[in-house]
């Protein structure tokens, strides 16, 4: 090699001739060619543009050229080692684009395998539909009113006009509790339906009352594929100056359409209830044939067993008597009821065809239901 | 109550073209109950004919029975050939064929066959085959002349009639009658209604000596007699087949004649055979400890308060409710005393509870019976046994008692649009009130005091002074608007038309329900859902995220269970409600704690071959009472007082919602990916801790050994130093007890103990860079993680962002025995500062030195 001072020796600087640079660039440009692989192309890139490449030596050789060669010398050698790293970079992309097209397909993988690691939960469609009660009525602004399922039978029985000797009181299949003598007479009960609850808020609040009590009740039923002595009423109560039965059929409308879809409404038919005078039944328009299989023999509809209408509870005007018995004048103070079962609605409204499917807690029934009845 | 229609249009014109459907529907728009419009009919098809038994030859068989082989003329050309096993026939008799093709009721489908060596070209029925009667002893024979061989037999029979089945509310009791439903129809159709109407005998108290010394029980006593009554005289077909419609058995003709009757008018009846009865006919309540036979034969032992009808030997009857056997009709009966009588209803409830004995006159005098209507039914008693039995009426009519006092109401008249949303007129509302039998008047006279005795109820709040100022002016508007006042005075068949609402009741369902508009009412601002509920519905919603099911038990408890759980005698779980009429004698007590309904359901699932499970329930657990006597008898007249309330409330149970889980199987399934995971206690730990997510709060988990759990694998679960719960896996002995799968985990918590979150805290973020470091200690083997771990988070200080054990590792030859190692993963950060090595080393040193004071925790080589 030569030092900056030694004297210029064509010979020793034969690496920087046009025709060396040329050999170099096309020995370059062959060697990336041939590389198939980015392992191989590595490797010819440190020998054509590495430190020891014949383009890095020639380039230190400028330093052995008179000052009036070096600016072409220069020039030229720059050219030559741009040209290699270009062809570099281009041979670079396509070999990678082929490998990244190559991984690709070799990592793909079955994406129908199932993940299914974790159990599934669900929520119990009685508990969801109550739920769904308590939107519906929430979001008019109503609120949802709770009590205790071993109740007193002053609230379960008396405070609704239900007195001792009224027959009703025995038709309510009550399951009583033991006293600590061993007879029925603890003055307990389990709560026959919902509307203790009722007793309980009017009891405690001023009017206006506009709630809804939804919960568990009970009755000495034995469990068949409609019954069950454990079973989930929902119940609601207005208590306001000036309510009507308009209102109380105007609310029934709107629920039956909340839950069953639009336009199926309700109809009253004259019933009895002790706290509640008048008293009437809803009946739901079914929601299957929309009353379209009365009198149509040829399309018959077992959900209304073509009567076009499927009964739904019981309702009615608040007896003064309960509004009296609960310290509200009913002088000032009128309002309504009404009340169904949440089961029975769940069958319709989720076609569950069996009762014994709702209580016996079967994984399989809750996990058709997710999070939402 | 089942009537026919043909029965009920005796007594209401019903337009000739309204069908037994549309009849039943009219029914229903006024508030009756039809549950079916059906007819005997409707199990029958094919041919089913009358039939004249020409001749017939008896022919002994081989089994030793005696088979008739008649030649039958049922209007054919030719007469057809029926074998018959029955007797009791003669030639020329008429009866009823069935004819190959036909179907009886119960699917009976008949065919020509060969029996008995002829081929039977049909079959002659009895009653019971019709499914119109009990009667298989022999065919059924019609009366001579009542029809003509070929004839529909159904139509001869009268078994097309449609009868209407309806179900009758408690304050209908008038409508357990066909003058009832008539009435009902009649205002429900708008068509004319014809009460009975009968000349009676006068009053002269000489048909039986009767003395009532319970006025109260019985407020009207009548009685009539009849003698010579032909005890063989059959019932007549029209009374019985009406019977049989309405679900009666026909018996005799007395007690076919007292019940036809009391189905035609509402009112009971009981027959006495007079030379059974010994000296005068009381009425009293019974004495304790007193005795009497029932028609059942059943030996009642009665209580003071039962009503008993007596004569000189004791009680006869169980007044309102059933006849004793003493006086009972026979076959050799001749002379009758016949009873009808006005009961207190509430007695006769009561009565029928205590002897468990519901019968058909109970039903109507618990619901009330019309006091004036007693009269008419004797007669009705006594026309029908002189006209079919060949009795005499005998002389004379016993009335003791005047009945209960007729009572008036006063109806602002403008009452029933008011409730009903809907215009209804003055006029409207008398007539609609006059169609149901009440007699209505208006009086201008009596509006002020009236209006005024209203206008004090509704102003009884308030202070005086303001007193008289609302009086006026409530007193000027009632005046304007109520549309005057009536007074009306309900007919004696209607003992539930008290209050002024029942009579809106009335106007309103004949004016029509389908009349009433639809109207949403609109509430007041309202707070939605409480707190306490919304935290309910996360809580078990982030269950089922989790993977839990949620199931829904019956609360009800086998006190075995708690022996099988291994509790102790002294266990408050065994404190349980106990029910006086489980639907199971085996569960008869309420649940104290979930677990038990839990795991059954477990066991369930299991059963239906269900096997990786993991199920969640909340609901109410049931714990004793602050006390266990019976709350004071309290009023509804008025509102209670705060005190008498609150006497009350104390004898409910208390009633916390608990939250609980049951786990079996994998939790984590085994599947292409790799091994599954068994769930167990640390799952059980890990719902527990959800639940405390959901109220944003944070549980101490302790050890504990609580039964029914494994003492070794059983967490304690802490809110503020209380105990709300335990989780773990249960005891292996109660899984081997209880048939549950292995390593079967639970956890129960009372849910009431969390309370909604407050507001949740926003935290203050550092961006400088994070030191992260591991530390290992050595510790004891019985030191719990729970307290290294807030060892280290005290002792490593503010700079430590957070810390999270990852590894647990023991080996007695690397460790030393009884020891283990904690791994944890510390990441430091400073607030303010880009924090150095040094700084963090320090911290972790520090962490390590309150570990070692506290533990003796050693830095892991």
């Amino acid at each position: 090699m030569s030092g900056a001072n030694d004297p210029y020796d064509p010979k020793q600087v034969a690496a920087l001739s046009p025709d060396a640079l040329a050999a170099g660039v096309a020995a370059a440009r062959a060697a990336f060619d041939q590389a198939t692989n980015l392992d191989d192309l590595h490797a010819a890139q440190s020998a054509h543009l590495g430190d020891r490449s014949p383009l890095a030596l020639a380039n230190r050789e400028i330093a052995a050229l008179p000052p009036a060669a070096k600016a072409d010398a220069g020039k030229r050698i720059n050219a030559a080692r741009s040209e290699v790293r270009q062809v570099y970079a281009e041979r670079l992309a396509l070999l990678q684009t082929e490998r990244d097209a190559r991984v690709l397909v070799e990592e793909s993988v079955d994406v129908t395998l199932p993940w299914d690691r974790r159990l599934e939960g669900a929520r119990h469609p009685l508990t969801t539909t109550q739920e769904l009660v308590g939107d519906v009525f929430t979001a008019m602004g109503w609120e949802v009113a709770e009590g205790p399922e071993i109740e007193a039978e002053w609230f379960n029985f008396d405070a609704l006009n239900i007195g001792v000797d009224h027959p009703a009181r025995s038709l309510m299949d009550t399951f009583f509790v033991q006293g600590p003598d061993g007879s029925a007479d603890s003055g307990l009960v389990l709560r026959t339906h919902t509307s203790p609850v009722q007793a309980r808020v009017m009891l405690t609040r001023t009017p206006p009352i506009y709630i809804v009590c939804p919960g568990k009740v009970f009755r000495t039923d034995e469990l068949d594929a409609t019954h069950s002595p454990v079973f989930h009423q929902l119940e609601g109560l207005v208590v306001d100056k000036g309510i009507t039965m308009a209102h109380l059929k105007g609310t029934l409308d709107h629920m039956a359409e909340a839950f069953f879809g639009p336009g199926i409404i309700t109809r009253l038919r004259p019933s009895y209830f002790p706290f509640t005078e008048p008293s009437a039944e809803p009946d739901l328009l079914c929601f299957v044939c929309r009353g379209e299989s009365v009198g149509n023999p040829d399309r018959p509809c077992r959900t209304c067993g073509s009567e076009g209408w499927i009964e739904w509870g019981g309702c009615g005007m608040v007896n003064p008597r309960v509004l009296r018995a609960c310290g509200i004048d009913p002088e000032v103070y009128s309002g309504f009821a009404f009340g169904m079962g949440i089961e029975r609605t769940m069958m319709f409204r989720n076609n569950a065809a069996d009762m014994r499917d709702i209580v016996e807690g079967d994984v399989r029934f809750t996990a058709a239901f997710g999070m939402e009845a | 109550m089942r009537a026919s229609v043909s029965w009920i249009a005796e007594h209401v014109d019903l337009p000739p073209e309204l069908t037994p459907r549309e009849l039943g529907e009219a029914l229903v728009r006024v508030g009756l109950e039809v549950e079916r419009v059906e007819s005997a009919a409707d199990g029958i098809s094919g041919p089913l004919v009358v039939g004249r038994v020409l001749s017939f030859v008896d022919e002994p068989q081989k089994n030793g029975k005696v088979i008739r082989w008649c030649s039958v003329d049922v209007g054919e050309d030719d007469p057809r050939g029926i074998v018959c096993g029955a007797h009791n026939f003669a030639e020329g008799d008429l009866i009823v064929a069935v004819l190959p093709g036909a179907t009886l009721p119960g699917g009976f489908a008949i065919s020509a066959r060969k029996t008995y060596g002829h081929v039977s070209d049909g079959m002659i029925c009895s009653a019971r085959e019709l499914g119109i009667g009990e009667d298989h002893a022999g065919i059924l024979v019609l009366e001579a002349d009542s029809a003509k061989p070929g004839d529909d037999a159904l139509d001869v029979l009268g078994l097309r009639e449609a009868v209407l089945d309806i179900a009758v509310t408690p304050d209908r009791g008038y409508c357990l009658s066909v003058r009832g439903l008539a009435r009902e129809a009649g205002a429900a159709l708008d068509v004319a209604f014809h009460d009975f109407v009968m000349a009676l005998p006068a009053v002269d108290q000489s048909a039986y000596p009767v003395t009532v010394a319970d006025p109260i029980g019985c407020d009207q006593f009548s009685a009539r007699a009849v003698t010579g009554l032909d005890p063989t005289a059959p019932t007549p077909p029209s009374i019985a087949s009406r019977l049989h419609a309405a679900g009666m058995r026909s018996i005799s003709l007395p007690v076919d004649v007292t019940n036809y009757v009391m189905l035609e008018t509402g009112q009971p009846l009981h027959a006495f055979d007079r030379a059974r009865l010994n000296g005068a006919i009381g009425v009293r309540r019974a004495s304790a400890g007193e005795k009497l036979i029932t028609l059942d034969g059943v030996i009642r032992v009665l209580d003071p308060d039962d009503l008993v009808v007596t004569d000189d030997s004791g009680p006869i009857a169980l007044a309102g409710v059933m006849g004793g056997a003493s006086t009972e009709i026979s076959d050799e009966t001749t002379d009758i005393v016949l009873e009808a009588a006005h009961w207190h209803p509430a007695s006769i409830s009561r009565a029928v509870r205590r002897h468990k004995l519901p019968s058909e006159a109970a039903k109507r005098f618990e619901r009330g019976v019309d006091p004036r209507i007693a009269g008419v039914a004797l007669q009705r008693c006594v026309d029908l046994l002189v006209e079919h039995g060949g009795a005499s009426a005998a002389p004379g009519y016993t009335v003791i008692g005047d009945g209960p006092a007729r009572v008036s109401i006063s109806l602002p008249a403008n009452r029933a649009a008011e409730l009903a949303g809907l215009p209804i007129d003055a006029t409207t509302v008398r007539a609609r009130l006059e169609q149901v039998g009440c007699v209505v008047t208006t009086s201008t006279a009596d509006k002020s005091t009236s209006d005024g005795s209203t206008v004090d109820g509704s102003t009884g709040i308030g202070a005086a002074t303001e007193t008289t100022e609302a009086t006026e002016t409530t007193e000027a508007t009632e005046t304007r608007d109520t549309g005057g006042l009536f007074t009306v005075t309900p007919p004696t068949w209607r003992p539930d038309l008290t209050d002024p609402a029942d009579l809106v009741e009335e106007v309103v369902r004949l004016v029509g329900y389908d009349q009433i508009p639809s109207i949403l009412p609109s509430a007041p601002a309202g707070n939605g859902w409480t707190p306490q509920q919304r935290l309910r519905r996360s809580a078990s919603r982030s269950l089922a995220e989790a993977g839990y099911a949620e199931v829904i038990n019956y609360p009800f408890l086998a006190p075995a269970v708690h022996d099988a759980f291994g509790l102790p005698a002294a266990d408050e779980r065994r404190r349980a409600i106990r029910l006086a009429n489980p639907i199971s004698e085996a569960e008869p007590e309420m649940r104290t704690s979930l677990l038990p309904g839990l795991l059954a359901n477990l066991v369930r699932n299991v059963g239906r071959g269900s096997r990786d499970l993991a199920i969640f329930e909340m609901g109410l657990v049931y714990l004793p009472a602050e006390t266990t006597t019976p709350p004071p008898r309290v009023g509804v007249e008025h509102r209670p007082s705060d005190a008498e309330l609150a006497a009350i409330e104390r004898t409910v149970p208390r009633q916390p919602r608990h939250v609980a889980t049951a786990t079996a199987g994998e939790f984590d399934r085994a599947g292409w990916w790799g091994q599954g995971r068994l769930s167990g206690w640390a799952d059980a730990v890990e719902a527990a801790r959800t639940i405390a997510r959901a109220a944003g709060v944070e549980l101490e988990v302790r050890k504990g050994d609580v039964p029914p759990w494994h003492p070794g694998r059983c967490a304690e679960l802490l809110l503020d130093g209380a105990v709300v719960g335990v989780a773990g896996e249960l005891n292996p002995r109660v899984i081997a007890a209880l048939d549950l799968p292995a390593r079967t985990s639970a956890m129960e918590l009372n849910f009431d103990a969390f309370s909604p979150p407050p507001p949740a805290q926003a935290p203050i973020l550092s961006n400088f860079p994070p030191v992260l470091l591991d530390l290992a200690l050595v510790v004891p083997e019985e030191v719990p993680a729970a307290a290294v771990l807030a060892a280290v988070r005290t002792g490593a200080g503010e700079l430590l962002e957070s810390v999270r054990l990852f590894d647990v590792y023991s080996d007695p030859a690397r460790l030393g025995p009884g020891l283990r190692s904690l791994a944890f993963a510390l990441k430091f950060r400073a607030m303010d500062r880009t924090l150095t090595v040094d700084e963090a080393t320090a911290a972790r040193d520090a962490a390590v030195a309150e570990a070692a004071a506290r533990f003796g925790a050693m830095l892991r080589a």
